[in-house]
């Protein structure tokens, strides 16, 4: 309960200010309100996500505009101006967000300059929205008989909106849509591999804050009661992303304080500025351009995490996770079956051929170690393997299925577990988040119920599933550590973890060895057997040779991208051909 | 008891919180090859990285004798020492003279002119980039790739040469040629410190080596020595076993 | 519309088309070398062309403030960095390049009272003061950011933005200038009169884009640009610092921008902010082509300009909307045609 003390205190003064306040703070906290709306939905794009918009403007004109114009030359209710404002925004982003998102990550940030310039000019040339002067006498709005019509009545209305909607934001981000969004930024393709479509959750973050922007819109034509192009502007645009980034991009509670310092550091520049430079213009553009290069260059989390710090009382991070009944898993396959089998595989990259003529096999219940020196190629089979990667002629098979061609997104839902060379989790995520990602294909709940959190109860099964998995490989007792404080070689078991999330039938590891000590070794050889045991099929590329001789079944050795031999462990080590490719040739 | 060209004392690398490189000790004297080799992932590259300031370290680096104190890639080329990537890190899209040409930028910078002759040399060396001048460099072969990389590095005329698997993914034939070449770039006086997988090859040619497992230098000696010690194929292909 | 508008049109269009190739060229080379999308681009533009006008008023230009105050802030942030790291050898380099070099074009400037000077002599001290300003730029905001990821440095691009025409408004007003034009001739050709500084704005840029050809294929530096671009890690273990190719792009950037200015302030009046439509519409033309390729920018350049010019005649309410929208279906054709693998930074 003590950590929830300045958050009761935040939510007393906004809920006695209208009160005590003369009208100059309310207008203000007005427009730090709407202001704060738009900048939340930068958080989740920009801050979480990874993405940029500078057109959120346009979309908070769009939201004002189409309730401006219903309302008045139609003479319609306000909320049915919602409802279209909401339908044209979703409409407009989907189809921006489909031709940018696929691109590089700044096409999207370019896009919105060019589209929120044009739809500035396009509201201030439209005849029918008023052109330049923009549309007035829009009504007020009205809840049961209760009109809304000074500033310190709407208050209430544009504070509840905004805190409805960090709520909502705080309870998407933390479930199983959350931590595919949080995984966006520096782990899109982990998150693809575990099933997470990224396409998708990019447009859906983009859509989220798009609709946030045209609500704070809607809310702004009806507080003003007239629009015009002016507060729609890519300047504007601008502006709500420097809150986001200055407030502390990452943190829901940074669009907040963004919104509030740069509000008021505005007002105040804007007031002093004229008199100190002797002519008026918008000289605070100076300050603001210099201040979000310092905070970039000095302090990139923004002043949210600085706050946080100088508050004194500390988030308790301990959590527990419920029992509960364990999600179903798949029928693994009988030992023996085959489960992948690549025939002629070859790749090209440009000129350069990366393998060639490969053929391998896996069955379940064994552990097969495709071996090789640096640059054979086995990085690139494992990839063309996983879907990260297609090849450019040959056969992959996958449970009977031609997978060629297949993304790896689809090869998890299909029971394909992996593990990467580099370790790839979010460092910043705890233990147990990371490796609930791994279940994302065994839940189902979307954005909605997730942002209500009405889906607590399969949470609870998925969270629940990662902490089985976690206590399966031995890191039980680090479910809710950093999961960048681990030492390497636990993060390599860590991601084992995330891959039996998966429910795999079959589990490629690439290094799993690496950095890890000896009494870890052999406890990771033993999880790998009881594994085999269980009738699970494991791909291992390896370079510790103790490691992948005690264990692996079969042995596949590479150099050149293409096989030099094959057979049993003891076989291939006296194999006199491995031994000159891993020491080289004696003259 | 001359100064060595490169010392090294208890250089540590760390990726994040995790340690890679642990209190490497190691020094290349004047006119000759030190190799380090050692079996894939034991930190090879990092340690070649770590040296020209490509990665931030801790410990001490000497090069000439003179402790660098703020190791800036740009400022390590000035003084002398180069460093032949992994991935070669050719400018594919130039040709195999301006390759070579921007190898002595450095050079060029403090007013040297004699870029022709340095050339002449390195195609002297190097035949086959003489036939390829005007190719560009995105088009070679892996071998004549390699050969441009080393023959980009001599351009900056180096007093230390560092060689990161030269050998990597050529064929044996080539991978032989390289290697002989190598040999006769001692005969120039420049040292060479030279990071391979390819144990056999690189000791044969080196004066000295050391093998690298798991971020730790395991062994070191005179390279006739590491040669014949059974615990350098251990190392390799794991046949010991009992390692803790 | 007739033959004769159709071809003033076309005339129009292409003098813009000029102007915005030159800036897709900066543009181009800015991003490959330092990965940094340069929206103050356009702020370069309204500059050279201000700080040209004011020399023409008899006033003494805002600009040449910022030069000497950038000069030295740069000094004194360099001084104390080289001396923390204790190399004493930097400060003789930073005395030179921060002080006394913005000192010296200061110097030239107040003694000399420009406004009395022939065009070509006003023209190369605007230069000289806005030029510098590039190099400066770069290492404030940029260099201590140089390995962060490019959605970081689009941000501070937009800052820096702000800033520049922040300052741009409190140094030339919100009037708008003309400066006199290069040439007064006028020539017909059958039913077009095309006019000097037409010729001049044509003729500028054939010999800067022939000029950069140039540049970046036969010296040593313009390799080096071109070899960061290619290659950073090769570059900079060629002793090519990311500092220094970053501080040239910056400069020619600058120089190209400032030139651009001056070629059409007696072509349309120019005000502290226009620059940044124009310099969008050097984006429009990059974009195509996909900021990577020079001719292809340069071709997308003319495409916009005669956009524009004709879509002024036929909507000109329109005409930014219409410009802008161009990007629509060029991101589109982009979208179908690059195979984008997602990885990380």
């Amino acid at each position: 309960m003590k950590q929830r003390i300045p958050l009761l205190v935040f939510l007393a003064v906004l809920a006695l200010g209208p009160q005590l306040l003369p009208e100059f703070y309310i207008t203000l906290l007005n427009y730090i309100g709407l202001y704060s709306i738009v900048a939340l939905g930068l958080v989740l794009l920009t801050g979480v996500g990874g993405l940029t918009s500078f057109g959120q403007a346009a979309f908070v004109g769009l939201g004002a505009y189409a309730t401006g114009y219903l309302t008045t030359a139609h003479e319609l209710s306000p909320w049915l101006g919602l409802l279209a404002g909401l339908g044209v925004t979703a409409a407009v982003a989907l189809v921006l967000g489909f031709l940018t998102l696929r691109l590089s990550g700044h096409y999207l940030p370019l896009g919105t300059i060019a589209w929120g310039i044009s739809l500035y000019f396009l509201f201030g040339n439209l005849e029918f929205l008023g052109g330049h002067t923009g549309l007035t006498g829009i009504p007020v709005l009205e809840f049961f008989g209760l009109k809304l019509s000074t500033g310190r009545e709407f208050y209430y209305l544009i504070w509840v909106v905004l805190l409805g909607a960090v709520l909502a934001t705080q309870n998407l981000l933390d479930s199983r849509e959350g931590r595919a969004i949080r995984a966006l930024k520096g782990g899109g393709l982990m998150a693809e591999s575990m099933g997470v479509d990224t396409a998708r959750t990019k447009t859906i973050i983009f859509l989220i804050a798009a609709l946030f922007a045209c609500v704070s819109g809607w809310l702004y034509a009806h507080l003003q009661r007239f629009v015009n192009p002016t507060p729609f502007g890519l300047h504007i645009g601008i502006e709500y992303l420097f809150m986001a980034v200055v407030g502390g991009a990452a943190h829901v509670w940074g669009a907040l304080v963004g919104a509030g310092v740069l509000t008021i550091l505005k007002q105040w520049l804007q007031d002093i500025l004229p008199k100190i430079f002797g002519q008026s213009g918008n000289f605070e553009v100076i300050f603001f351009g210099i201040m979000l290069i310092l905070v970039l260059q000095r302090a990139r989390d923004g002043l949210w995490p600085w706050l946080v710090r100088l508050v004194p009382v500390k988030a308790k991070q301990q959590r527990t996770v419920a029992e509960t009944e364990p999600l179903p898993c798949r029928q693994m396959p009988a030992a023996g079956t085959v489960l992948l089998e690549v025939k002629d595989a070859r790749k090209q990259f440009g000129g350069l051929v990366a393998n060639d003529n490969m053929s391998l096999t896996v069955k379940a219940g064994e552990v097969m170690a495709l071996i090789g020196p640096n640059g054979a190629g086995k990085s690139t089979m494992f990839n063309c393997i996983s879907g990260v990667d297609t090849l450019t002629s040959g056969e992959i098979r996958f449970l009977g299925e031609r997978t060629e061609t297949l993304v790896s997104r689809e090869m998890a839902r299909r029971g394909m577990g992996r593990t990467f060379q580099h370790v790839r989790l979010l460092p910043t995520m705890s233990v147990l988040e990371n490796v609930a990602i791994g279940a994302h294909l065994r839940g189902a709940k979307g954005v909605l119920s997730s942002s209500l959190h009405l889906e607590r109860a399969e949470e609870a099964r998925l969270l629940s599933e990662a902490r089985r998995q976690l206590e399966r490989v031995g890191l039980g007792e680090h479910l809710f550590d950093e999961a960048g404080s681990l030492p390497l070689g636990q993060q390599r078991i860590l991601e084992i973890a995330r891959a039996l999330c998966v429910d795999p039938c079959l589990l490629l590891l690439d290094e799993p060895a690496a950095g890890l000590r000896y009494l870890e070794k052999q406890a990771l050889a033993e999880l790998l057997r009881k594994l085999r045991a269980q009738g699970m099929g494991i791909l291992l590329v390896e370079h510790d040779m103790d490691f992948v001789m005690g264990l692996a079944d079969r042995v596949v050795v590479m150099e050149f991208g293409e096989k030099i031999s094959e057979g049993l462990p003891e076989e291939v080590q006296k194999d006199p051909i491995v031994l000159e490719a891993y020491l080289g040739g004696v003259e | 008891m001359t100064t060595p060209i490169l010392q090294v004392n208890e250089l540590c690398v760390s990726y994040g919180k995790v340690e890679a490189l642990h209190h490497i000790n190691l020094k290349v004297e004047a006119g000759k090859i030190v190799t380090v080799i050692g079996p894939n992932g034991a930190g090879k590259t990092t340690l070649l990285s770590a040296i020209m300031g490509l990665l931030p370290s801790k410990g001490e680096i000497a090069f000439q004798g003179e402790v660098q104190r703020d190791i800036e890639v740009e400022h390590l080329v000035a003084m002398g020492m180069t460093l032949v990537p992994e991935k070669r890190e050719l400018f594919g899209e130039m040709s195999v003279e301006d390759n070579l040409l921007l190898g002595a930028f450095m050079r060029y910078r403090a007013g040297d002119r004699d870029q022709g002759k340095t050339m002449d040399q390195v195609f002297g060396t190097f035949p086959r980039l003489r036939e390829r001048r005007a190719q560009l460099a995105g088009t070679l072969s892996g071998g004549e790739r390699q050969m441009l990389a080393v023959g980009r590095a001599l351009m900056a005329k180096p007093k230390l040469l560092m060689l990161d698997e030269p050998s990597l993914g050529l064929a044996p034939l080539i991978v032989r040629e390289i290697f002989h070449i190598i040999a006769e770039l001692k005969q120039t006086g420049v040292a060479i410190l030279l990071v391979e997988q390819n144990a056999r090859a690189a000791l044969q040619i080196a004066d000295y080596g050391y093998v690298l497992e798991t971020g730790s230098i395991a062994l070191e000696g005179e390279s006739r020595a590491l040669a014949d010690d059974p615990r350098v194929v251990e190392t390799y292909l794991g046949l010991g076993g009992k390692k803790q | 519309m007739d033959l004769q508008i159709a071809l003033l049109l076309g005339q129009d269009g292409i003098v813009n088309g000029a102007i915005y190739a030159l800036l897709a060229l900066a543009l181009v080379l800015v991003f490959a070398v330092t990965r940094v999308i340069f929206i103050p681009q356009g702020e370069f533009v309204a500059y050279g062309a201000l700080t040209l006008a004011a020399f023409q008023a008899g006033k003494t230009p805002g600009t040449l403030w910022l030069l000497l105050g950038a000069g030295a802030l740069v000094a004194l942030i360099d001084t104390v960095m080289a001396l923390r790291a204790g190399s004493m050898g930097r400060l003789k380099r930073i005395a030179l390049w921060d002080l006394a070099l913005p000192a010296a074009i200061a110097g030239l400037v107040l003694w000399l009272e420009p406004g009395r000077l022939p065009l070509w002599a006003q023209v190369t001290l605007a230069l000289a003061i806005v030029i510098p300003l590039g190099p400066l730029i770069y290492r404030l905001a940029y260099q201590p950011l140089a390995e962060a990821s490019v959605l970081v440095l689009l941000i501070v691009s937009v800052a820096v933005h702000l800033t520049l025409v922040g300052l741009g408004l409190l140094f030339f007003g919100a009037e708008g200038s003309r400066t006199t034009p290069f040439s007064e001739a006028q020539f017909n050709l059958g039913m077009l009169t095309v006019n000097g500084q037409t010729l001049w704005v044509l003729g500028a840029s054939v010999v800067l884009i022939v000029g950069l050809y140039l540049f970046f294929g036969r010296t040593l530096y313009g390799k080096a640009l071109r070899a960061t671009a290619i290659n950073r890690v090769g570059a900079r273990l060629m002793g090519i610092s990311t500092t220094m190719a970053g501080k040239l792009s910056f400069t020619l950037a600058a120089g190209i921008g400032a030139l651009s200015g001056i070629l059409i302030a007696p072509i349309t009046t120019v005000y502290y902010d226009t620059g940044f439509l124009v310099g969008l519409k050097g984006f429009v033309a990059a974009i195509i082509a996909g900021l990577v390729s020079y001719p292809l920018a340069a071709a997308g350049a003319i495409l916009v300009g005669l956009l524009e010019a004709f879509s002024s005649f036929w909507a000109s309410a329109f005409k930014e909307v219409i410009v802008f929208t161009l990007i629509i279906p060029v991101l589109v054709w982009r979208s179908l045609t690059s195979h984008h693998v997602e990885e990380e930074e």
